[in-house]
């Protein structure tokens, strides 16, 4: 897995899955520091994300937790002034290391955003095949695409809604079905990891709760991480919550310990709606 | 006082619309009597003799177009996508202004260019010569409508495609550039019919000729040069010939808008509209 992301190794296709030990963890942060030029918006994380569950990373607007999120997949510094401290492991291997190539390694770890980001000019059909076109190896045959077009819509369970219409445009469809298909398009290409960053922000209580359950069966095949400002929604889809406040990670326990019996006086202050 | 500011606005929107009204019903009246299909198939015949066409000029125009197109286009729609995609760096601000600048070039001076660079070194006019030189003129048009259109594209579609791993190059190509491609084949068509009406450069450059050629290093004919040629000539039939001239010309442009515009909304869907 590691060589997988590492630049030096010729694209010679899907590298097989490690033997997962039952207490690795697929993602650990180690002292990460973020910062938007002067401002400094991760301090000192450090943070262990177990495979094939989901964590949940809650907190109030600002904390934050999307640039924590967009740290583990190397979104963050695309954006300009923006630079990253510390480390992140992913099976081991730090993401931040000069031998790690950022676009291989986004690959292997999808990503959802808050809105919608359906391409508009492609079909339903050619926006979850879009990742892909850029994945290393072998073309892959018409046929094969659109078996694993079927597949990733099917986990994203928006198939039966779509199937009579997958040559007509992505923007056609409602916004609940656009996010769908936007997770459907990050699981085409069989990712390690699912980042979702606040998925359901912009959709309505049926779409949310559609995408809600959708993240509990993923954890079956995936490691999966959501940033959420929604206390009810982490606490419905999560196994693990970590809680953060000004760029600080405050706690972090398996979800029932965190909304049940805080340790933080912090936390329980958030988690009982006296701010935030 | 809002009723007197609605009625100046209203009659100032009136009148600027009487020149291109005007334009076109002169034009039709003026040049409908010289045309027929023997206009677009023949060639300019001598004075004194009936018909006559100016197949030549025609064809050539469109060569013209097609040379200019492929200087100007990749040029001014990399540039665009560069200013709009790196636009903070002092380069980018330099390229801008220069363009800027080039873009109010009087259009006789890139003729004089063309021939001094193009022309002079070579030998003789020709079709290429001619070419470049209108092709540099849309170069300023098509980069910046081209970063206009690149910057209504949102972010947000730019960070999903690299968080699918996509590289920047391809994002910027297949994602980015084909979201604007709507907006940005209208500049093109704007550029285009600028330059498809252009005299002064190819005055110096592609120079005109009365035969029917095709061959882009020789002298090509072109219709606003022969409407040129025409009008200022003291014969009545040719005078006539020139006004159906004219007419075919501003013709040409909107039938290359309309074609553009259908193959390009055939292609990506109603999204780009």
């Amino acid at each position: 897995m590691t060589e997988a992301i590492a630049r030096s190794v010729s694209p010679a296709g899907e590298a097989p899955r490690p033997v997962e030990r039952p207490a690795a963890p697929a993602m650990e942060t180690r002292a990460l520091h973020a910062y938007f030029g002067v401002t400094h918006a991760v301090r000192n994380v450090t943070l262990d994300f177990p495979s094939n569950e989901v964590t949940a990373i809650i907190g109030p607007s600002g904390c934050g937790k999307s640039t924590l999120l967009r740290c583990l997949n190397r979104m963050h510094e695309t954006i300009p002034l923006a630079r990253v401290e510390g480390e992140v492991l992913f099976h081991g291997q730090n993401i931040y290391s000069s031998e790690v190539d950022p676009i291989a390694l986004r690959r292997h770890v999808g990503m959802v955003f808050q809105r919608p980001t359906p391409f508009p000019t492609m079909s339903i059909r050619d926006n979850v095949a879009a990742g892909l076109r850029v994945q290393p190896g072998e073309r892959l045959d018409r046929r094969q695409v659109d078996a694993i077009v079927e597949r990733a819509l099917k986990q994203a369970a928006l198939w039966d809604e779509v199937k009579d219409r997958l040559k007509t445009s992505a923007t056609g469809i409602s916004g609940g079905q656009q996010q769908r298909l936007c997770i459907a398009r990050a699981l085409a290409t069989s990712p390690h990891i699912l980042l979702l960053d606040e998925p359901t922000a912009s959709l309505d209580p049926l779409s949310t709760q559609k995408v809600e359950e959708l993240v509990y069966e993923l954890r079956k095949s995936m490691t999966v991480i959501i940033v959420t400002h929604n206390m009810q929604q982490a606490a419905r889809v999560s196994d693990r919550t970590v809680f953060m406040l000004s760029g600080e990670m405050v706690e972090t326990a398996s979800t029932r310990v965190m909304f049940t019996t805080p340790s933080d006086p912090r936390t329980e202050a958030y988690i009982t709606g006296r701010f935030g | 006082m809002s009723y007197v500011m609605v009625a100046l606005t209203c009659l100032a929107a009136a009148v600027a619309i009487v020149p291109l009204i005007a334009i076109l019903g002169y034009l039709i009246k003026q040049g409908a009597g010289a045309l027929s299909l023997d206009f677009f198939t023949s060639m300019p015949k001598p004075v004194g003799e009936e018909g006559g066409g100016m197949a030549n000029a025609i064809v050539g125009t469109l060569i013209l177009i097609g040379i200019a197109s492929s200087v100007g286009l990749p040029i001014g729609i990399g540039a665009g996508l560069y200013l709009a995609e790196r636009g903070g760096t002092r380069l980018a601000n330099l390229v801008r202004f220069l363009a800027d600048v080039l873009n109010g070039l009087p259009s006789i001076v890139m003729g004089i260019f063309a021939w001094e660079f193009l022309v002079r070194p070579i030998g003789h006019f020709s079709a290429l010569a001619g070419g470049a030189a209108i092709g540099a003129m849309m170069i300023p048009l098509v980069t910046r409508t081209t970063e206009e259109m690149v910057r209504t594209v949102p972010q947000s579609l730019r960070e999903a495609a690299l968080a699918l791993g996509f590289p920047r190059w391809r994002t910027s190509l297949q994602i980015v550039l084909r979201t604007a491609l709507g907006g940005i084949v209208t500049g093109v068509l704007v550029a285009v019919a600028r330059v498809a009406g252009e005299t002064a450069p190819l005055l110096f450059t592609a120079f005109g000729n009365q035969f029917f050629s095709t061959k882009l290093t020789q002298p090509i004919a072109a219709l606003p040069l022969q409407v040129f040629v025409y009008a200022i000539s003291p014969y009545d039939e040719w005078h006539a010939q020139a006004w159906a001239g004219a007419l075919v010309l501003i013709a040409l442009v909107l039938v290359i808008s309309v074609i553009s515009r259908f193959v390009v909304r055939s292609k990506h869907g109603r999204a780009n509209d």
